[in-house]
């Protein structure tokens, strides 16, 4: 099948290129920056979702990728002095490393077992790591400012990882696509159904989930190392926040679970309010309030999420929106 | 010298444990009954603390009478929260009901931010130190475990000699066939999720006559519920207790032979090698 | 207009004020407004706004050309996390029009917003943000209001000294975040430099209320128990120290003692000395004495801020309101001096600056470590109870400053 043939998968594509075209070709900073927390937030909840949308599995703690692949690769960047882009691959596979190997382990847990379980990886991984002094121990790790020198001044720096970053979100939702419309992801949508029927049916569950784990699991090694190259420092208590996992979760259930523009629709929306609660003088105080209420009624009446519903409610739409 | 500091560390250790224990009590009982993971369980605990706190310092209510007082409101927001957020997810799957108590606990954290601001609160309430040997604690602490010790006991009478407290039991073993056998199930698993909520807010109410406390302060002590209830089982208040005797008593330990920040990788280590090797808790008869 | 005319004759208006350019200069920042550090950044606020009304009321600062720059501010809360720090200095920036900026109230936060401010080419003061690693960062337009880290309790161990030369076991007990940790590395090496045994050293995650394991670690027999983070943790430290019945010569403690309301602790106050940016009763700095000195005094006196202070807030202010208040000092004073509002000839000016202030003497390095504060002092207070039981603050060291001899913490 040719490209033109998938409008699921161009239309997000599309829609995607042009926002990041938009805000290079605006050269408006202010705009990037808001732009930056929108992607990084949506490249998270779409990368999350090949684990929690197709394969049912609720990780708490898809987080501690963000965290210990931005560590890593930000060592590599500012001890080491990798360039960026190389860092940022190595962040991520790491990640993915580590999801492998921690997969085999807890992905034998089902249900709330292993929301459980990711919880306790994420706390675990934070307490080591301000303990573990090659990262810094509790201080963390910084680059100086004249460090950004070499990418042309830290104007350029910021641009810069606002492309890769637009780079990363263009292929997260690539991969999703595609990991969707594989025999690979039909495996792991019939272990979301049902694992034990999928096993008899001859899935390899054991081996399809824990690839699905290392998928996801590389984009926010990515994400990580972009994010504390811009910050230009990194410290423990900032790579680990279990509500950035739990913000991550409700985005995904915002847009949809399981669908590919669901996830990017839901961070544009949650991220994009709360950005807007947390600077309105009248609604300051009670964005937190707000989101929660907005969250519950979307769990309780809308559950499929936003795509979801309007795959439900649409049936025409399902062509074009997946 | 090594054996006083073990004495008093491990005596600290445990005197908390019977807290965090009562704590986790009531996340094991919702969980056991209804297989639901309460994520609004930290901000209950958090909501216990300034209800006790409040009544302390606006009516100069004594601690412990407050708690009463908690108690019942506690009880009573556990069953508004289940008929509000619980009861029309309770059959979906498991992403459903922990984003429900999700977002109550954003609603209560947002509410309690806005009204309360995240200063800390200290609740000025002193019984004096108590020194036995080389080991000296305060009077509160040892109320504070005293009181988790008699709920527990409480609790425990309740789930296997009432007549409530069966249907409780029936409901969590088969609630389809509880509700074969007549027993009104949504009012049996709304008193349910009232009763955890009690406990946790009555837990918080302990912790604050001797920790000072924000709104966000019941975060750590939901994190330390997952693993009591995972080390010792579900559904089961001695066991919710045991457990939280245990971890207790290895943050008493631990410290003895490494530094202390060490203690929280060593324990979400342990947590997830005890859910992964043996998901039905150490102490877990099931 | 010719009644206008005549009323300003009468009244004696210089007619060139009323018709000059007024220009409103925005001062941005983003501040804890929520979470764990929103204690200290509120007073922070409460400073600078005093400030900022104090210099509006008083026509605003008048530079050569006639232009009456008057300061606005516009801050957004940061809920003392990293996330969005970046991206509302970059607001701040472009869409608020910031002019000058001043740095969230923590190291970590500081740091990431001092990427921005450096990126843009503005002006920002630090204060709360005490780290040193900030400046060595080769940031040139990053200036720091407080003593940096490193000088926070080295003088605490001079004192122990003093009141006991014999005093050489001390038991470090710190928060384990980017401030404490510089401050106690920079202790440690003093301290060992000055024959001092540590005997115990250890670090608490950020929040952590039950402090009991690492009370128990303290070693019989420590002659001095130092440490300390921001002000949750660290009051209740001190509340347990207490209530463990801890037995040391001294106990010092970083950011929670110098607040007044460090006294709700009652008992478990009594002999906590805290080392403090500033505190009421410095009355070292004062005209006379920055002539003595051969600096430039600028702004108003200490017993003039006090009662500003409290009566436009009805607290009393401590360090954080002082800090607070002299970043904004420190901004009307360049401004007024370079007779401009341009970054470069204020960052000259501020690089030029050694002034004395209410809030003491103020002077950045211009070399290595750029915008680091060389000149400020620390003083360290310790609460004493007062003839009619109260407690009260009283200044032990350094010598200059001294209002009280330091008392024993508990033998």
């Amino acid at each position: 099948m040719t490209l033109w043939r998938r409008p699921g998968l161009w239309i997000p594509l599309i829609l995607v290129f042009l926002w990041g075209l938009l805000i290079l070709v605006s050269g408006l900073d202010s705009m990037r920056e808001v732009t930056f927390t929108l992607m990084m937030f949506a490249t998270l909840a779409a990368s999350l979702n090949i684990l929690l949308g197709y394969t049912g599995y609720v990780s708490f703690g898809h987080i501690v990728f963000f965290g210990l692949g931005g560590y890593t690769g930000f060592y590599l960047l500012s001890q080491r002095g990798w360039p960026l882009s190389l860092a940022a691959v190595s962040g991520g596979l790491l990640s993915a490393a580590v999801a492998g190997l921690l997969g085999l382990a807890v992905l034998r847990l089902r249900g709330a077992y292993f929301a459980l379980a990711t919880i306790g990886i994420n706390e675990a991984a934070r307490a080591f790591i301000s303990n573990f002094s090659p990262f810094g121990g509790a201080t963390g790790l910084f680059v100086n400012f004249s460090y950004y020198q070499s990418y042309g001044g830290a104007g350029r720096a910021l641009w810069l990882t606002f492309i890769s970053l637009w780079l990363t979100i263009l292929l997260v939702t690539v991969v999703s696509y595609g990991v969707k419309h594989s025999r690979f992801g039909l495996g792991l949508m019939a272990i979301r159904e049902d694992e034990d029927a999928a096993l008899v049916m001859g899935v390899k569950a054991p081996q399809a989930k824990t690839i699905a784990f290392v998928i996801s699991a590389f984009f926010p090694g990515i994400v990580g190392t972009l994010y504390f190259f811009k910050n230009g420092n990194v410290e423990p208590g900032d790579a680990f926040q279990l509500h950035m996992s739990i913000e991550t979760l409700v985005m995904i259930m915002l847009g949809g679970q399981g669908t590919v523009s669901g996830p990017l629709l839901g961070a544009v929306t949650y991220q994009g309010l709360r950005g807007y609660l947390l600077t309105s003088p009248l609604f300051k105080s009670l964005h937190l309030a707000i989101a929660g209420l907005v969250l519950l009624l979307i769990v309780l009446f809308l559950p499929a999420g936003a795509i979801g519903w309007l795959r439900q409610r649409f049936q025409g739409l399902r062509r074009f929106l997946e | 010298m090594v054996l006083n500091q073990l004495l008093a560390s491990l005596t600290d250790g445990l005197l908390l444990g019977f807290v965090y224990g009562l704590a986790a009590m009531g996340l094991s009982l919702i969980w056991g009954v209804m297989c639901v993971i309460n994520l609004a369980h930290g901000s209950v605990i958090a909501l216990g603390m300034f209800g006790t706190y409040l009544l302390f310092s606006q009516t100069a209510w004594n601690p412990y009478l407050a708690l009463l007082a908690v108690a019942v409101v506690g009880f009573l927001t556990g069953t508004a929260i289940y008929g509000a957020a619980v009861h029309r997810v309770i059959n979906a799957p498991h992403l459903s009901s922990l984003l429900a108590t999700f977002a109550v606990n954003m609603i209560f954290i947002g509410l309690g931010t806005a009204i309360f601001t995240t200063s800390p609160r200290n609740l000025d309430y002193s019984l004096g130190s108590l020194q036995i040997g080389a080991v000296i604690f305060p009077v509160t602490r040892l109320i504070a475990a005293m009181a988790a010790i008699l709920l527990t006991v409480a609790l425990y009478l309740f789930l296997f000699f009432s007549r409530p407290g069966k249907a409780i039991r029936a409901v969590a073993n088969n609630r389809t066939a509880a509700e074969l056998m007549g027993i009104p199930t949504s009012l049996v698993l709304a008193s349910s999720f009232g009763l955890g909520t009690m406990l946790a807010a009555v837990a918080g109410g302990l912790i604050a006559t001797f920790f000072p406390f924000t709104i966000l302060s019941g975060g750590p002590y939901e994190l330390k519920s997952f693993v009591i209830c995972v080390l010792g089982g579900l559904g089961n208040p001695l066991g919710a207790l045991l457990g939280g005797l245990l971890l207790g008593g290895l943050e008493g330990l631990i410290p003895t032979f490494m530094p202390v920040s060490w203690v929280p990788t060593v324990e979400f280590v342990l947590f997830v090698l005890v859910l992964v090797l043996r998901p039905t808790g150490l102490l877990g008869a099931r | 207009m010719v009644a206008l005319g005549v009323i300003s004759l009468i009244i004696g208006v210089d007619t060139a004020i009323v018709n000059a350019v007024e220009k409103n200069v925005v001062i941005g920042f983003t501040a804890s407004q929520t979470g764990k550090l929103n204690m200290e950044a509120m007073r922070q606020i409460n400073g600078l706004q005093l400030w900022m009304e104090q210099v509006n009321a008083a026509g605003g600062v008048k530079l050569p050309d006639g232009t009456v720059v008057k300061f606005t501010a516009k801050f957004y809360d940061d809920e003392s996390k990293k996330e969005r720090v970046q991206e509302l200095y970059t607001k701040l920036i472009n869409q608020d029009k910031a002019e000058f900026l001043i740095s969230p109230y923590s190291s970590g936060l500081a740091d990431a917003a001092a990427v921005i401010a450096q990126q843009y080419n503005k002006i920002m003061i630090t204060a709360g943000a005490a780290s040193d690693s900030t400046y060595k960062k080769g940031y040139t337009l990053v200036f720091q209001t407080y003593t940096p880290a490193s000088r926070y309790l080295t003088g605490a161990v001079d004192l122990l000294a003093q009141m006991d030369p014999k005093a050489k076991k001390i038991a470090i007990i710190h928060e384990k975040d980017k401030f404490s940790t510089d401050v106690v590395n920079a202790l440690r090496t003093y301290a060992e430099g000055k024959g001092c045994q540590v005997a115990l050293l250890e670090g608490y995650e950020s929040g952590t209320t039950d402090f009991a394991p690492f009370i128990n670690k303290i070693p019989a027999g420590v002659d001095a128990i130092l440490g300390g983070g921001h002000y949750a943790d660290t009051s209740t430290l001190a509340r347990q120290l207490h209530e463990k019945g801890v037995k040391a010569k001294m106990v010092a403690l970083l950011v929670a003692p110098p607040e007044p309301q460090f006294a709700e602790l009652g008992e478990a106050a009594l002999g906590v000395i805290g080392p403090s940016q500033w505190e009421p009763h410095t009355a070292a700095y004062n005209p006379a004495s920055a002539k003595k000195l051969n600096v430039e005094w600028f702004g108003i006196g200490v017993p003039e801020f006090i009662k500003a202070y409290q009566q436009r807030f009805k607290e009393d202010p401590s360090y954080h309101s002082a800090g607070g208040y002299v970043a904004g000092l420190l901004l009307q004073k360049a401004i007024l001096a370079s007779g401009s509002t341009t970054t470069d000839k204020v960052k000259a000016a501020l690089d030029a600056m050694d002034i004395l202030t209410f809030y003491g003497r103020i002077k950045f390095d211009t070399q290595k470590m750029h915008g680091l504060q060389i000149a400020h002092d620390m003083i360290y207070s310790q609460w004493q109870r007062h003839s009619e039981g109260k407690l009260v603050k009283k200044l032990v060291w350094p010598e200059a400053f001294k209002t009280a001899e330091a008392i024993l913490y508990r033998k």
